[in-house]
Formats: C-alpha cells, structure tokens, sequence
C-alpha cells in the first residue's frame, strides 16, 4: 500500500489465494466428481483427485443422458440452453436498441406512457408473476418450444436504459449533420448509432447470454416434453431422484457451466464494463 | 426527463420502432400482472370448479397463516445472512486485490468467473458437498464431533442455500468494491498515512465511509438478489424443506400455486412480493440517484 509492509503483502496474498481457493472448491469438487466410477462416489469419502473416467462419463452424458431419470442427453439440453440464451440475448439487444432509439429521439405522444410502461417491467420478474405468464403462454399455444422459451424474457427494461444513457451523450451535432446530409432516421440509426454502440452491445451481449443460459423457472415451468428440458434445468431433474448418479450428474455440471464460464473469461473486460454500467 | 434539443420527424416510425417492445411487455408482463391482481382477490374450491369473489380475504388468511409469517422470516434471515456473508468476504477480498499491481488482474479473473454459474447449480455443488451421506464437508466436520444433516436440521438447511447463494454473489459484489475502491483518491490515504494512521485505522475512518454509496447499493441488489434469483438454489436442493424451514416468499409462491394449486392464496402472495419489488426498486433508484450528485 503505501508503506511497505512485507507481512503485510503476505498475508495479503495470503487473504487472496484462501479466498480463490474457497471460490473454486466447489467446482473443483465437481470435477473429480465427474471423473469418477460409477461406484466409488457412495463409499462415503471423496477422492480429492481427479479419477481416470472422465472420459466416458462426459460421453456417457453428452450422448444418453439419464433416461430413467427423466434427462434427455446433455447434448440435446445443451443445444436448447443454447438457443434459448442466443434468442434471448438477441431479441433483447434489438428490441432494446429500438424501442431506446424511437424515445431518444423521437416527439411523440404517449412517449412519457411508453417510457413508464417499459420503466414498469423492471418491477416484474418473474417470479412475481409466474402463473399468469404461465397461463398467458399456454392460450398462446407456446408451451414445449423455443418461442415460449425466450419470448416472455425478451422485454428488458435494463437494456433499454442503458441505451437510452447511452444515447442521451452522444452529441446533438451528430444529428444535425445527418439532417444536413439528407439523412433518414434509419440511415442515422444504421451507419452512426449502431457503429457508435458496438461496446455496450458487446458488453451487455455477455450478460444477458448469461442471464439466457441460466435460466431455470421459467424452462422449469413450460416444459414438460424432455427434447425441450435445458441443461440448468435438467440437472436439477436428475439429482431428484432416490438414488442420484452423481458421477453422471457433475459431469453435466461441469459442460453447463462451461459456456457461460468460457465467454466470461474471454470478454472480461467488456462484461465488467457491462456490469457496472447497467446496474446504474 | 431531458431531451434530445433536436428529433427527427415521424408519425409512425417512433411507434412502429417502440412496437415490439411494448407488445412483449403488455402481454406477457402487464397482462399477467393484472391477472395476478384479480386473481388474488378470488377463492377457487378444491376441484377448481367454482370460484367466488372474496375481496382481500386472501391477504387476511396469509397474515393469519403461521407458514406464510414463517416464510416472511425465512425469507428475511436468508436475505441477510446471504448479503452479509457475501458482501464481507467481497470487501475483503477487494480490498486485498487493491493493494496489489502486478497480480491484480490475475486474481480478479480468478475470482470473477463463478458470476456465470447458474444459482440452481451452485445450489447442487453446494448440496453434492454437503451430502450427509458422501459430502465432504460432513466427513471433516464428523470428525470435530458434529453430525451435519440438512435433511432433518433446519437450522443446517439454511446454512447451505446461504452458502450456495453468498457463494455466487461474490464476484458480483467484488467487482463492485473494486471499482468502489479504484475511485477513492489515493490523495487522501497518502495524506492519513502521513498524519501516521495505521491501515486499519485508514480503513475504518476513510475507505469504508467514502465506499457507502457502493455498499448501499450493492446492500439492496443482494437483499433483491436473495429474494428473487434465489428460487432455483432452493428447488434444486432442499424444495423448502425440512419442515418449511427454507420455504421462501418466492419458493411459496411457486409451491402453492403449481404444486398446492391454490390459486388465489398464490396469486395474493405474487401481489404482496410485487410490493415488495416495487418499494425495493424505488429505494434503489432514489438512492442512486441521489448518488449522481455526489
């Protein structure tokens, strides 16, 4: 710090390295879990190293699930996780762009109500309002498919401000150019805001693929035919029943939790940008 | 509200552009809101066959129902022992990885990552560790002497969908320290320092005071976080058992209105914990605000 204190540093790093340890323990544990034996995880103690059926659990898994469980394989699940957070992720992004577009700039009546109407959505997550969605989305017939499965999630509220901060700084010159030049409103919004976002899209592309991928109550409320389960959700199926297979089970936890994992650690940066900025 | 000085013209455009948004959320957040609100306000039987109008009767029944006042307190020791736990391991951490240069970026990659674990599946890590039967946690902790059993021990229920739920908040509330942090002028610590204040004395009298704003707010995000995105730990561990013992405002809702199908007394509950979102959001955003001027 500011003087120097060599204890100090080390149990500083000390402090840090229990702390990661403690953060990684969990997922540490899940691994070796993964890589063991059918039998070996009932013995009562767990192996603290990594087993040599890795391998064939992670195919056994990725390819047939646990059927009597009630979990397709992982690879199904993980290919609908995936969509689903890609749809979401998306609709989002541009439903956000729009609607933040059309109120920044734009006069129009009813923009204060529209404004408000969307500002009224951040007050509603889910959970509040789970049975009417639920009964919502069966009328529409949109049980058991994708669209059920990101279309309720798509209206964001936190996006949309984001934007609309984001919007707001950039400088009325740049409108007043295009004007100049004979820009439309869609030229204006394609060849300058868009060029102009690209950062907070990427930044909150990786929040809201994350936010997509775990979802749980809802795929856990709308669907009920297996080739739609997801990975978050369908983990928690397989751990329900009397006697769980635990090897099999990590080895799921383990490839759920890798994507998100992977795009946090690649896009560090910009996801941290993206967290702090739409919080605020 | 500003504005922008100048806009382009249009009589359609701006509604056709706000369209798909508004639609979304009318139908799929409005509408269903709304039906919560009427649907709290009815009792249906036990075949679902009629259903009467029975004004705030609901709400009188849940304030009179023991398990709903206990879930409001379960629900509230969880919210601050999962914010408590996870804030102070966060500042801790934060405020070590600030006095480092070189290893900092490496530490906080180290630490950051678990934000991207979905909470259900920190819920069934935690749970596979504390497996009474396989865990490894109740194997050390059988060798002090303490049987660990979250299956029959409430008070041991708790203790684990708080530590699955503090365990993935804390990369969120590091992040946040350490941009907390990073903005305190460095000025006035080297000024303390000078004046001869130990670092802990620094700490106490300077840091935490200029980092309330983050910690207040980071307070009412994990008290939100605890309430609501917390769902998915408690189905996938211990469904709110044993005896009720971790049966959140939330973990109700769901488990009397799809498992108990009593409609109306979930829909009531739905609306209490929509006034709760509703006063939570607007402390947050006056707070905040408030915070701007700073």
């Amino acid at each position: 710090m500011v003087e120097n204190r060599p204890w100090a540093n080390f149990f500083a790093h000390l402090t840090l390295m229990v702390g990661v340890a403690v953060v990684v323990f969990p997922v540490y544990v899940a691994l070796v879990a993964s890589t063991q034996a059918p039998g070996d995880l009932l013995r009562g103690t767990l192996p603290m190293l990594p087993g040599a059926h890795g391998i064939e659990n992670f195919t056994r898994m990725w390819q047939s699930g646990v059927s009597n469980a009630g979990a397709p394989p992982a690879g199904t699940m993980l290919w609908n996780s995936f969509i689903m957070a890609m749809a979401i992720t998306v609709g989002k992004l541009s439903i956000s762009l729009l609607s933040a577009f059309a109120i920044v700039y734009f006069r129009f009546r009813f923009r204060m109500f529209f404004f408000w109407l969307i500002f009224l959505t951040l007050m509603l997550p889910v959970e509040v309002r789970i049975i009417p969605t639920f009964q919502v989305v069966a009328d529409l017939n949109m049980l058991n498919s994708f669209a059920g499965l990101s279309i309720p999630l798509i209206a964001s509220a936190t996006a949309t401000f984001l934007f609309r901060q984001f919007f707001m700084t950039i400088p009325e010159e740049m409108l007043e150019a295009a004007r100049v030049d004979g820009a439309g409103p869609l030229k204006f919004f394609k060849d300058i805001l868009m060029p102009l976002s690209i950062t907070n899209i990427a930044a909150l592309f990786v929040i809201m693929f994350i936010y997509g991928w775990n979802q749980y109550l809802w795929p856990l409320l709308i669907t009920t035919d297996p080739d739609y389960y997801t990975i978050v959700m369908g983990i928690q199926r397989m751990t329900s029943e009397e006697n769980p297979q635990w090897h099999l089970i990590m080895a799921a936890v383990v490839m759920a939790a890798l994507p998100p994992v992977l795009v946090i650690l690649f896009m560090q940066r910009l996801f941290v940008k993206g967290l702090t900025e739409t919080e605020k | 509200m500003q504005t922008k000085r100048m806009t382009f013209p249009g009589r359609f455009l701006p509604y056709a552009l706000l369209a798909p948004q508004v639609i979304i959320t009318l139908i799929f957040f409005i509408w269903p809101a709304g039906q919560a609100l009427y649907q709290s306000l009815l009792r249906e039987d036990a075949f679902g066959l009629r259903t009467t109008f029975v004004g705030l009767d609901n709400f009188a029944r849940l304030f009179r129902d023991g398990n709903y006042l206990n879930s409001l307190s379960v629900t509230a020791v969880f919210a601050i022992g999962t914010t408590l736990l996870s804030m102070a391991v966060a500042l801790l951490l934060a405020c070590t990885v600030n006095r480092m240069i070189r290893s900092r970026s490496t530490y906080t990659t180290l630490l950051v990552w678990p934000y991207a674990i979905a909470p259900a599946i920190a819920g069934v890590l935690w749970w596979f560790i504390f497996n009474p039967s396989i865990g490894i946690v109740p194997y050390m902790l059988d060798m002090v002497g303490y049987q660990w059993n979250h299956r029959t021990s409430g008070a041991d229920a708790m203790l684990l969908v708080i530590f699955a739920a503090a365990w993935k908040q804390i990369s969120y509330n590091f992040l946040f320290f350490l941009a907390g942090l990073q903005s305190i002028p460095q000025s006035l610590i080297e000024a303390a320092a000078i004046d001869g204040a130990s670092p802990m004395k620094r700490f106490w009298t300077i840091v935490f005071p200029l980092l309330s704003p983050t910690t207040f707010f980071l307070m009412v995000v994990n008290v939100v976080y605890a309430m609501f995105d917390t769902f998915g730990i408690i189905h996938a561990t211990t469904q709110g058992g044993p005896a009720q013992a971790t049966n959140t405002l939330v973990y109700k809702v769901y488990a009397d209105g799809f498992v108990g199908l009593n409609l109306g007394s979930s829909a009531a509950q739905s609306v209490i914990l929509m006034v709760i979102v509703v006063a939570l959001t607007v402390v947050q955003f006056r707070f905040i605000e408030r915070r701007v001027n700073y």
